[in-house]
Parts: structure tokens; C-alpha cells; sequence
């Protein structure tokens, strides 16, 4: 192997790594404020590629509709309970905040004709992506897991791997089984010596370290960020405290969906991506999250880079092994971790 | 003791036996293939029920052992021409070697690992399955031999489905054997009683491996049918979804009992065959669109009925009449030799616990002998309780020596203290609340029993079983909770609860009891009830040591008393030395200024 194919690579599983990174990071954060281990985390990423992809091909991206529907269930939900307690005065509030969004977007693509919906600049496609796939994360919360938030974390794992299952389901039902890949933000790249740096690469790496930068500031400086880490350490004294343990779940699975999404939009430009793609894109970043314990944001970041790298290398040495040697590379880092922690069981009904 | 009538459900179980008995000879052949297919997936699936449903574990990964069967047996036959009987043999060996490897690297660590790394392993092994050529690739292997049973060819799927059905009924049987001993009352309490059960002597990390262990075997088993019934195999129905699928099965069909896998097998096959027809249709496009449902309707089970299905099935069928027949007696269990009185039991010295930067214990002693009751007193907060759990090793003690029966005991795991003759009760009660007085009081009995998870599966330890459930019995009787043998533990009012604990803790046949608070909530003449039995106890030379608020019920009972105030010891002496002491009642009453 010479140094051009080494740095190749190397610039390959650094940019895989970067996106690996930031679901390592959405993982951490679902998973520390509501104990759920969130698999569907990956279908955010298919979601918001395939939505992106749907939008240049001037098609009506069938999560809008998702987005209603889901929508519609929570004001129903929660419309329902507040005439019950005669509390009029917060239905324009569930009816705006739930199904708001979701509606203006269908207005508005739905009016658009298919041309003027492809020749959308760029950004304006990503911003609407984003408002389509984002919102899915909070209402999917309010439906899934917040009717049984105080449950053991089997039952909340098991519920999140139903829900990964419906949500593969449904993205076949929107998108079909063909792959798609959507255009660059900017074509070209970069050369510094003996490396080409494709733009999308240097998109990737510029985002990815701009959204942690950005989750850094929300999580020490806003008062939600606070809110959140207060949930993650100690439920019912965040409670107590007058926390919102609800409006927790809403915006971790809300950030969560971000992230998601914006990852899908990120990669896109580079790789087909497929209804089914996004479970292993997600379970790599899992790896990451695992070699971090689950707890430590820049333990998780570095070990998805670390996935990233060994993806990368090993696809070049023995590809059809990729799979496994990523996958296999959570036993040593299990059994380091095994041996290494004194954990004390907590006990749970 | 059974009734000679039939009861309903006994008649439900007859009518579907004798269905699947003479189904082979009528159903049609579409019909038989759907059967045989429901039985191996009802194997896994009660693998599942076993992890899962009792044992509050999963793994996402069955499928793969699955495959491990399945593609074992055909390598072997179709490579070398072993035979199938001997391929099944090397499949559970390999099956047990990685159930095992993945089972100690993960389950020390908290509970989500091992669902964790059942996924990283299952989507390996898919892709290793796919990625070898010597196993086919992804086009898979022909050729795989028929089995042959007393010189019969079981070649086409009628004759086979007695073999998948005898296979299927005989693991449910040995599951429910299993379940119904001492240690499958061990595996009971994993779920929400770990602490408890480690303090009773069981090895709980021991019975994870253990039952994440038989769902491996169980679903390699069924790969190992699935090999000869097909005589083909490729990665396709071993991958991760379909190992979900499974956890679908035994969550949908009702995960807490081994009917539940059959039922949700059988529903979730026959669903399938069903969806995938129409669903395509509805759609106009072809794919699995059946996941959708089957997703939804995980997600509406776990919102609404936990237990699944199997439970709304039992209701239907009218009750019967449980017999409450009183425990068969048995000869009494062999007895701990006691210790004479007056020998030191518990030496404690120098004890420190610290949590973080707060120190709950600093520097304390005591010491407990054989015929005595020790009381530990001091104001809420004052680190009884601490001082308890490093005694008896739930929590041991960061610094300091401890030493029971003359031998060091700080840092041993609580079970291994236990196993020396140390018993003890809890102040948060910690009994399994769905499980009977006398099953709960049988966990104490845990360590007095020695056979196996194999010969409680085929019911060789009968004998030993009736003499565990004698003694916990007599213990019951004991403490006076006789009328509640056969409540549900969770069903009694606190107080009672606590007086069970104590009979689990005597079940032990300790030389040494640890009582945490069991006077409270019990009424006045309970008091003197447990006052009067722990003199007695007292009288065959137990030592007792007991953490109590009670003032009047500790001061008529203890021989000495140990005043313990803000993590250490304030003062030690007779009952009477004690309520004289000023330092004692200044801590208790608030200074005189």
C-alpha cells in the first residue's frame, strides 16, 4: 500500500468516522436522558437522505405525510385530554406545535410544481428536509415512548427495536426499494500535497465539527441544555426541580432527529443510499457509543472515528469482511470494558 | 390428589395433542409445512421466553445461533458425511463455546450489553455466512442429508413434523420443570431481585449464563431441524431481522410462559404468510411491508398488555379450582452444626465505608457472639444500614477488617458470606411479589440444595425439591404466617412481609441474623409474637444481630447494644448502661442547653 492509498483511505474513514461520531453522540444523549437505546436512530439518516433525494426529483417526500399523520395522532392524543380536564385555552398550542409544521410543509411542496421543487436551491432543499424529518423525532416520543417512560429499559429497548422495524417498513413504503444519492453541496476539491480533499469531505468535517461545537454551547450555556443533563443524572430530582422530564424526551428525541437527518443529507452526495441503509449506518455509530460506555460524549466521538478507520482499512484489505470485522471490534472493547468496571447492579421492576 | 374428572383445560391440552398427533394424516400439505415451521420457531421463541420473560434478559442474536446449527450440520454432512446425530452433537458444542464466551464478556456489565452484543454478533456471523465460500456464500449449500430415525427416513415433511413436535413439547416440558425448582426460583428472582437472591447464596451471574445459555441451545436445535427438513440452507433466515422477529414472537404470544412462544410462533407465522400477500397487493409494490404491523403491534402490546397474548387465551379457559394442599412432608434437611455460645461469630474492626466524598461508616466495631442478641441503634441516618450491607457483603466496606466465624469476610461477594452462615433481612423488603409466600421463603433454602439446572429439567431432584419446600414450610409455620403459605408474597401487608423475610433468612439455617427494622409496621402483639421467637432462636444459640427503632421491643430484648451517630459509634454496654448515658440521649433527645 503506498501513502497515496493510505491517505485516501484514511481521509475515507475519517469522513465515515466524523458522521459515525455525531449519532455516537445523538445515542449518548437519547439514551442518558430517557434510558432508551435508541436503534431507530439510523432511519433518521435514510429518512433525511431519501427525503433530500425526493425533493431534487421534485417528488412529494412520503415522511411529509408520516409527519401529518403522526401529528394528527397527538392532538387527537392530546386534544382529547385537555377537553377532558376542560383545559380549552392549550388546544391552539397542541394543535400549532404538533401539526403545524408538518402541514404548512405539505402546503407548500405540494403546491410547488414538481420543476420548481427540483430547481430549489440547495440550502432551501436541506432546510426543508430537515423540517420534514425533524419533527418526527418529538412527535415519535410523545406516541411511542412517553406512555411508558417509567418502564424498565428492556421494555424501552425492545420497544425502540419495534419501532426501528416500522420505520424500515414505512421508509420501503415512501421510497421504495431503489437506492439514491443526491447532488454535492459543492463540486471540486482541494488538494494539500500528496491529498485530494473532495468538497463534500470537507462539508462533512466542517459540519460534523460544527454541530458538536454547537451541542457543546446548547449543553453548557442554554437553560435546556441544563434541563437535559439534569434529566440524564437524575430523573426525579430534575423533576422536582420543575423540569419537564416529557419536554426532555421531546427535544433529545428532537435533537436526535437532527442529527439523524443531517447526517443522511450530509453522506448522500457520497454513497447510495438505500430504505434499509441507515440501521447499519446507525449501528456503527452504536460501536462508537459502546467504546464510550454509553456515557462519554468524547470517549464515543473518538471511537466512532475509530470505526470510521477501521471500516475504511479493512474494506481495503479484505472487503467483503468489512461487516464483520466492524461488528467484531465491539468484543475486545466488551470485554476491556468488562474487566475494567465494577458495576454495582441497580435493580429495576 | 389430581381430580379424575378432566378439568377444561386439561381437555384443551388433550384435543391439541391429539391434533397435532393425527394432523400429519389429514391437513393438507400447506398446512403441515405452516406447523412445522410454527415449531421451530416456537423453540427459539421459547429460548425467549426463558431470557427474556423470566430471566429480564434479551438478545436480539438468536437467529444466528439458529444458523449455527443449521449451517454446522450442513458443512459436516455435506463435506464429510458425518452423521446428523453426531452434527447435532458438534453443533450445541459450538453453540455452548460462544453462547458462553459472549455470556461472561457481557454479562458483568449492566443489562443493555448483552442485548448489544447480541446484535454485533448476529450481524457477523450473517455476514460471515454470506462472505465464505467454503459455506456457499450467499447462494447457500444443497445437498443436506435426510435424518434417519430407527432406520426411518424422515424425508418429507410429514414424518418430520414428529420430530420438530416431540422436540418442541419435550423443551417446553423441561423448561417448566426447570422453572418450577430451586434453580428456577433463582432464575425467577433475576428479574428485580438480584440483590436479594446474591444475599440468599445464589450465584445470579452464574444463572444468566445459565438460561442465556439453554435459549442459545434451543435455537441451534431448531437450526439443526431446520437444516434437514429444508436440505438447504443460505444466510437469508439468519439474519438480525429475523432475529427480532423472534423476540416478536415471544413478546406478542405472551413472554412470561412457555405457552406464550407457541402461541406467538404460531401467530406471527401464520399473520406473515397472510400480510405478505396482501400487503404487496394493497400497495401495489413488493417488499416485506409485514414489518410494519408486526411493529405496531409490538409497540401496542408493551403500551397495553405486557404479558402478551397467552394471558387473555388462559382467561378463557374457566379456572380451575387450585388445591392448596398443604406441603408434603419430608425428612427434615441436614443442620448447620451451631457454634456454643458465647463463641465471637461477627468481628468487625475499623470499618470505614465511604460513597464518594461521603462517609457513611467511619472506623466502626462490633462484635456479635453465638446466643446473644446484638442491637444496633442510633438516630435515622446514622448508618445501620450501611454498616449491614458491608457486614453482609452487598456493599462492602471501603476500608476495615471484618471477620465471621474467626475467618476474614470483607470483600467477599455476599454469597460467599452467606454460604459461612450469615443470613439477613432487608428494610426495603425485598421479596418477589408474584411469587408465593413459600416460593420466596425457598430462596433461602438455596444453598441447602445441590442439583443442577439438567436434573431439575428432567425431575430427578424430586426428592430434594419436597425437602426444601418442607423446611421453607416449617419456617412459615415458624413465624406464624402459616395461612399465607400460598399468597402471593406482594399480596401481604408490609408488616408480614418483613416477618417473611425473617422466615427466608431462617430457611438459610444461619448461625448468624442480620435484622434490619423487622419490628416496623407490625402491631403490638406481633411485636411480642417476633420478640418471643427470636428469644427462642436466641436459646439454640443464634446470634442476632438487629438494627431497631423500637425502643421498648429493643431494650426488652437485646443483651447488649452498640448506639451508632453520624457513621460512627457513640457508645456500647448493657440496655441499661445505654438509656443512662448522656451522650445517648443527647443524640436521641436534643441537648439540655
Amino acid at each position: 500500500m503506498d501513502l497515496q492509498i493510505l491517505l485516501l483511505l484514511g481521509q475515507d474513514g475519517l469522513t465515515n468516522g466524523a458522521i459515525y461520531a455525531l449519532l455516537a453522540l445523538a445515542l449518548v444523549l437519547v439514551f442518558a436522558v430517557t434510558r432508551v437505546i435508541f436503534l431507530p436512530q439510523g432511519e433518521f439518516v435514510a429518512y433525511g437522505a431519501l427525503t433530500l433525494a425526493a425533493i431534487q426529483a421534485g417528488k412529494l417526500p412520503g415522511t411529509v405525510w408520516l409527519a401529518v399523520i403522526l401529528g394528527i395522532a397527538v392532538v387527537l392524543i392530546d386534544g382529547g385530554l385537555a377537553l377532558k380536564s376542560g383545559n380549552l385555552k392549550r388546544l391552539p398550542r397542541i394543535v400549532l406545535g404538533n401539526l403545524g409544521l408538518p402541514l404548512v410543509l405539505l402546503g407548500l411542496i405540494s403546491g410547488l410544481e414538481a420543476e420548481a421543487l427540483a430547481a430549489l436551491a440547495l440550502p432551501l432543499q436541506i432546510l426543508l428536509t430537515l423540517g420534514i424529518v425533524v419533527p418526527l423525532g418529538p412527535l415519535l416520543y410523545r406516541l411511542v415512548f412517553q406512555p411508558i417512560a417509567e418502564a424498565s429499559s428492556l421494555v424501552l429497548l425492545i420497544v425502540a427495536v419495534a419501532l426501528h422495524m416500522t420505520l424500515i417498513g414505512l421508509g420501503l413504503v415512501f421510497f421504495g426499494a431503489e437506492g439514491f444519492r443526491t447532488q454535492p453541496f459543492s463540486d471540486g476539491a482541494l488538494e494539500i500535497g500528496p491529498l485530494l480533499l473532495q468538497h463534500q469531505t470537507l462539508w462533512i468535517l466542517f459540519a460534523s465539527a460544527a454541530l458538536i461545537a454547537v451541542l457543546y454551547v446548547l449543553f453548557e450555556r442554554t437553560v435546556y441544555g441544563k434541563a437535559l443533563r439534569a434529566t440524564a443524572l437524575n430523573r426525579t430530582g430534575a423533576r422536582l426541580m420543575g423540569i419537564s422530564t416529557t419536554m426532555a424526551g421531546k427535544l433529545s428525541l428532537g435533537l436526535a432527529a437532527f442529527i439523524g437527518a443531517l447526517s443522511g443529507v450530509l453522506v448522500s452526495p457520497m454513497t447510495t443510499l438505500y430504505y434499509d441503509s441507515g440501521f447499519l449506518i446507525g449501528l456503527k455509530g452504536f460501536v462508537g457509543a459502546i467504546i464510550g460506555g454509553l456515557a462519554s460524549y468524547p470517549v464515543a466521538a473518538l471511537g466512532a472515528v475509530l470505526v470510521g478507520l477501521l471500516e475504511s482499512y479493512s474494506s481495503f484489505y479484505a472487503s467483503a469482511f468489512k461487516e464483520v470485522i466492524v461488528f467484531t471490534l465491539i468484543i475486545p472493547v466488551l470485554v476491556w470494558r468488562s474487566l475494567t468496571s465494577h458495576h454495582v447492579e441497580e435493580e429495576e421492576e | 390428589m389430581m381430580s379424575a374428572k378432566l378439568s377444561p383445560a386439561r381437555a384443551i391440552l388433550a384435543a391439541f395433542l391429539l391434533f397435532l398427533v393425527t394432523g400429519p394424516l389429514w391437513l393438507p400439505e400447506f398446512h403441515v409445512t405452516l406447523l412445522n415451521y410454527i415449531g421451530l420457531y416456537g423453540l427459539v421463541a421459547l429460548g425467549l421466553v426463558l431470557l427474556t420473560g423470566v430471566g429480564g434478559l434479551t438478545s436480539f442474536g438468536q437467529a444466528a445461533f439458529v444458523g449455527l446449527g443449521a449451517y454446522t450440520t450442513a458443512y459436516l454432512t455435506t463435506a464429510y458425511g458425518v452423521s446428523p446425530w453426531l452434527t447435532l452433537l458438534a453443533g450445541l458444542g459450538l453453540t455452548l463455546a460462544f453462547a458462553l464466551c459472549l455470556g461472561f464478556i457481557t454479562l458483568r456489565l449492566s443489562g443493555h450489553f448483552l442485548p448489544l452484543g447480541t446484535i454485533a454478533w448476529g450481524i457477523s456471523l450473517y455476514f460471515l455466512f454470506g462472505n465464505l465460500e467454503w459455506l456457499g456464500g450467499h447462494t447457500g449449500m444443497t445437498g443436506i442429508p435426510a435424518v434417519s430415525l430407527f432406520g426411518l427416513e424422515l424425508k418429507d415433511s410429514r414424518s418430520f413434523f414428529y420430530l420438530i413436535w416431540v422436540v418442541l413439547l419435550g423443551a417446553m416440558l423441561a423448561t417448566r420443570n426447570l422453572l418450577d425448582s430451586r434453580e428456577g426460583r433463582a432464575i425467577r428472582a433475576l428479574k428485580g431481585g438480584t440483590v436479594m437472591a446474591e444475599a440468599m447464596g445464589v450465584n445470579t451471574a452464574r444463572s444468566k449464563i445459565v438460561i442465556f445459555t439453554v435459549a442459545a441451545l434451543y435455537a441451534c436445535v431448531s437450526g439443526w431441524l431446520y437444516a434437514h427438513l429444508q436440505r438447504f440452507v443460505n444466510p437469508t433466515p439468519f439474519s438480525i431481522n429475523q432475529g427480532v422477529e423472534f423476540l416478536f414472537m415471544a413478546v406478542i404470544g405472551g413472554v412470561a410462559h412457555v405457552w406464550g412462544a407457541v402461541v406467538g410462533a404460531g401467530l406471527i407465522t401464520v399473520l406473515k404468510q397472510w400480510l405478505q400477500d396482501l400487503l404487496p397487493e394493497l400497495l401495489g409494490q413488493s417488499g416485506n411491508f409485514e414489518v410494519i404491523v408486526f411493529g405496531l403491534m409490538m409497540i401496542f402490546v408493551l403500551h397495553r398488555a405486557r404479558n402478551g397474548l397467552w394471558p387473555a387465551i388462559a382467561r378463557l379457559v374457566p379456572a380451575q379450582k387450585q388445591e392448596r394442599h398443604a406441603v408434603a412432608a419430608a425428612e427434615p434437611l441436614p443442620r448447620r452444626q451451631m457454634p456454643a455460645a458465647g463463641t465471637v461469630l461477627l468481628q468487625a474492626e475499623g470499618v470505614t465505608k465511604r460513597f464518594g466524598g461521603l462517609v457513611a461508616n467511619k472506623d466502626m466495631a462490633l462484635t456479635v457472639q453465638a446466643g446473644e442478641v446484638m442491637a444496633l441503634i442510633g438516630p435515622n441516618g446514622a448508618g445501620k444500614s450501611t454498616m449491614f450491607n458491608c457486614i453482609s457483603g452487598v456493599n462492602p466496606p471501603s476500608e476495615g477488617r471484618i471477620s465471621f466465624l474467626g475467618q476474614p469476610v470483607a470483600g467477599l461477594e455476599a454469597r460467599d458470606i452467606a454460604r459461612l452462615g450469615l443470613s439477613r433481612t432487608f428494610q426495603h423488603v425485598r421479596l418477589l411479589s408474584g411469587m408465593t409466600v413459600l416460593e420466596n421463603v425457598a430462596i433461602g433454602a438455596h444453598l441447602r440444595g445441590r442439583h443442577n439446572y439438567l436434573a431439575a429439567g428432567l425431575r430427578l431432584e424430586r426428592a430434594e425439591e419436597a425437602r426444601l419446600l418442607a423446611e421453607a414450610a416449617r419456617q412459615i409455620e415458624r413465624v406464624g404466617l402459616a395461612e399465607h403459605m400460598f399468597d402471593a408474597a406482594g399480596s401481604l401487608a408490609l408488616g408480614k412481609q418483613r416477618i417473611v423475610e425473617i422466615a427466608r433468612a431462617l430457611a438459610a439455617d444461619p448461625c448468624l441474623l442480620l435484622l434490619d427494622e423487622p419490628a416496623a409496621g407490625l402491631r403490638y402483639l406481633e411485636k411480642q409474637a417476633l420478640a418471643e421467637l427470636l428469644r427462642k432462636l436466641r436459646g439454640e444459640g443464634m446470634g442476632i444481630l438487629l438494627v431497631e427503632h423500637d425502643m421498648d421491643f429493643v431494650m426488652g430484648l437485646a443483651d447488649r447494644v452498640v448506639v451508632m451517630e453520624f457513621g460512627e459509634k457513640l457508645a456500647e454496654g448493657l440496655p441499661e448502661e445505654i438509656q443512662k448515658n448522656p451522650a445517648v440521649l443527647e443524640a436521641y433527645l436534643g441537648g439540655v442547653e
